[in-house]
């Protein structure tokens, strides 16, 4: 499928498996999995060839997953709607109190107008609906220039720039 | 008041240009309704039961004369000549075309004004006290503070998509006039032992349909945590505030469940990591935005003038609005003026164009080019010297802008109720024309005194009925108007949710039941007694009595 990341549309080969089957098998390739699935089924996951995330959700404790984040080279976060902004908190603690490296994707019911958002709170790749045209969601990056507040991009407060 | 940089005039700049884009596509089909609802909710624009209702943002009520001409314009140009300001220092156009909005917003980015954040499930315009910068019983002014949380919170990232709207309201004064303790964060400029100033920080106030009044979890709180506390207190309701049921999603409701300390604990835990971030606000920014909340040039020989005193014993109408209208001012010879958007048959908060265009006039010729709006929907001039005052008023009448009424009875908080609004349940503005009807005797209005009737359309309360001296509350009873009214409600200092008087009365006899209620006050109260303080010390009971079981 074709996502977002680093400004541009780019192909990427990771799958979403939503519903894992509990002690089934996992399909092959690079995959993401929930994290309630993860942690119990942690042999499975273990054996799987590819690379593994997991995806996690506003319902989802911080301090649940902050021991095992060393494992895993991107985190999802799901937003089941675009209006739940629960996992705009989760990105910013991902990256600025665990210091978390790897990339951070949007999953689910994502839009152009809360990219510009995401993207500030270091979410770092966007899975965009399907139905939408990727080419106008890349504008969403793009709306502002001036922001005023610190945030998970790196920027300062504008006012140290006053 | 604060000016625009180029930083600033970039981002309205920009706020425009993406909503024309948004509203484009809204219009093009390529956005669903629901997709766009949340949008322009952001940026103030509610489609509305005749037409669509822009709310413009006045950050904590402080407008220039050249602004206020702009708002005048835009009500002559793109709506029916007048605008409503709310109780929260807005002002609302109730007429225009969606397709002209982002035109709109062009104009008032031209004279550095928005609609940012309005509306929408997030951080709304941050208000505060009329009289901040100028009242006699201030600690420290709260316009710099409020213009620091008003660029934190602007397109804050985070805290755009929360479980629900988000009001913020800062006072620096001894007595609270911007209703602080209904706000989800109210702050209380406040000096400590040392005698250091910083804040008091109240969570969980709200009107609606659960109402609460807020409590406090940070007794102190030094300047420089002022915006990482913010933010603590914002994450922890995002996370945690309820989703499944919007009735249910305020803060209030959060606080309310897992309690003030556990809540208050949450937000410690939070704010000990992020205290000493990039959030930490250093003295510089303090000073720098303090820069533009100065005291103007005052005439220092303001008090030396003999006029006042003649023109108040020699005309009797000038007199008895001065005793209203015109307030205490720190500086010797100045006073604040009210100006009342409260004249019988006015829809309360409504301004003309032409009313509009003749305060903003006044205050270029008198009052350091400065208008302030209240929270109950009205208007000040700042800074009046006393030598003024007189061809001021004569000024306001011309427009009839000088209804002696400022805290009297009619002097109502009034939603714009069933002839407007999507949600209501009844009218409230043909409410206030009943009462100003009925009440129409001047001497008597100012025997009864200090008296705030709030009313609402529905339990929504955006009249605020609930912290009333009288709250009224539409309701709808099988598709008859009846109304609710309760007594004692507060939004000051001490403030307080009032009492439910008894069941719903019909619509005809509003007016009627609050002349009994206050025939019982005027039996029961002691002399100068306000009818809150009286209402307090002899309790609901006599006012019940009055209203419901004696004729009159």
């Amino acid at each position: 499928m074709r996502i977002i990341k680093d400004k541009q549309i780019q192909q990427d080969d990771w799958t979403l498996i939503k519903d894992p089957q509990v002690n089934g098998s996992l399909p092959e390739g690079d995959i993401i999995v929930p994290f309630s699935y993860w942690k119990d089924n942690q042999d499975a996951c273990s054996g799987h060839k590819g690379k593994l995330a997991v995806m996690i959700n506003g319902d989802t404790a911080m301090t649940d997953l902050a021991s095992f984040l060393d494992k895993f080279e991107m985190i999802a976060l799901d937003f089941p709607a675009f209006k739940d902004g629960r996992c705009y908190s989760h990105a910013r603690v991902l990256r600025d109190r665990h210091k978390f490296q790897g990339d951070i994707r949007a999953v689910g019911d994502v839009l152009r107008d809360q990219l510009f958002y995401m993207q500030r709170c270091g979410i770092s790749s966007f899975a965009v609906r399907e139905d939408r045209d990727m080419e106008d969601a890349l504008n969403g990056l793009k709306d502002f220039s001036v922001t005023y507040q610190s945030a998970s991009d790196g920027s300062l407060p504008i006012y140290k720039t006053r | 008041m604060y000016k625009y940089d180029n930083y600033d005039k970039t981002v309205v700049n920009e706020r425009v240009a993406q909503f024309r884009d948004q509203t484009n596509r809204f219009l093009a089909g390529k956005l669903s309704e629901d997709e766009y609802r949340p949008l322009r909710l952001m940026n103030g624009l509610y489609l509305q039961r005749y037409a669509p209702m822009l709310r413009v943002a006045i950050p904590y009520g402080l407008l220039s004369a050249e602004q206020l001409r702009m708002l005048a314009h835009i009500a002559r140009k793109y709506d029916k000549n007048y605008g409503h300001f709310s109780t929260r220092q807005n002002i609302q156009y109730n007429w225009p075309r969606l397709e002209t909005v982002p035109d709109i917003l062009a104009d008032l980015a031209s004279v550095e004004m928005h609609a940012i954040q309005t509306s929408g499930n997030c951080i709304r315009n941050v208000t505060s006290d009329q009289f901040a910068g100028i009242s006699v019983d201030e600690i420290e002014d709260p316009r710099p503070y409020c213009e620091i949380i008003r660029q934190w919170s602007t397109f804050h990232p985070e805290f755009s998509y929360l479980p629900r709207k988000f009001k913020i309201a800062v006072s620096g004064a001894e007595n609270d006039r911007a209703a602080v303790q209904v706000h989800d964060i109210g702050i209380y400029l406040v000096k400590n032992d040392q005698g250091d100033t910083g804040f008091k920080i109240l969570v969980g106030g709200g009107l609606g349909r659960l109402p609460h009044i807020a409590v406090v979890i940070k007794e102190f709180l030094e300047k420089k945590y002022l915006l990482s506390y913010l933010e603590s207190i914002l994450r922890i309701y995002n996370l945690f505030g309820r989703r499944d049921n919007m009735h249910k999603a305020r803060i209030k409701i959060l606080v309310k469940a897992i309690g003030a300390e556990k809540f208050a604990e949450m937000v410690d835990e939070e704010w000990q990591q992020v205290k000493d971030s990039a959030m930490l606000l250093d003295d510089r920014e303090i000073e720098r935005v303090k820069q533009y909340f100065t005291q103007p040039d005052y005439d220092p020989d303001a008090s030396r003038d003999d006029s006042y005193q003649l023109q108040l014993s020699n005309d009797q109408a000038f007199a008895t609005w001065s005793e209203r209208n015109v307030q205490a001012h720190k500086i010797p010879g100045y006073h604040a003026v009210y100006i009342s958007l409260k004249a019988p048959g006015n829809p309360p908060g409504d301004a003309t164009s032409e009313q509009m265009e003749l305060v903003a006039d006044l205050a270029e010729k008198y009052s350091f080019n400065e208008i302030r709006v209240t929270h109950d929907q009205n208007l000040v001039l700042g800074h009046i010297k006393q030598a003024d005052l007189y061809p001021v008023w004569n000024d306001l009448k011309t427009q009839g802008l000088a209804t002696p009424n400022i805290g009297l009875m009619t002097d109502m908080i009034c939603c714009p109720g069933l002839d407007f609004c999507a949600l209501a349940n009844a009218g409230s503005i043909s409410i206030a024309n009943q009462i100003n009807q009925h009440f129409d005797d001047i001497d008597y209005l100012h025997d009864i005194g200090d008296l705030q009737i709030k009313m609402s359309g529905c339990m929504n309360a955006c009249g605020h009925h609930h912290v009333g001296h009288i709250g009224i509350l539409g309701v709808d009873k099988k598709g008859e108007e009846f109304y609710q009214l309760t007594l004692g409600g507060s939004a000051s200092r001490d403030a307080a949710l009032g009492d439910r008087l008894g069941p719903a009365i019909p619509k005809n006899e509003v007016a009627d039941t609050i002349k009994k209620i206050l025939t019982a006050y005027v039996d029961h109260r002691e002399e100068g007694e306000r009818f809150l303080d009286t209402y307090k010390r002899v309790g609901i009971e006599p006012f019940k009595l009055s209203a419901y079981y004696q004729s009159q």
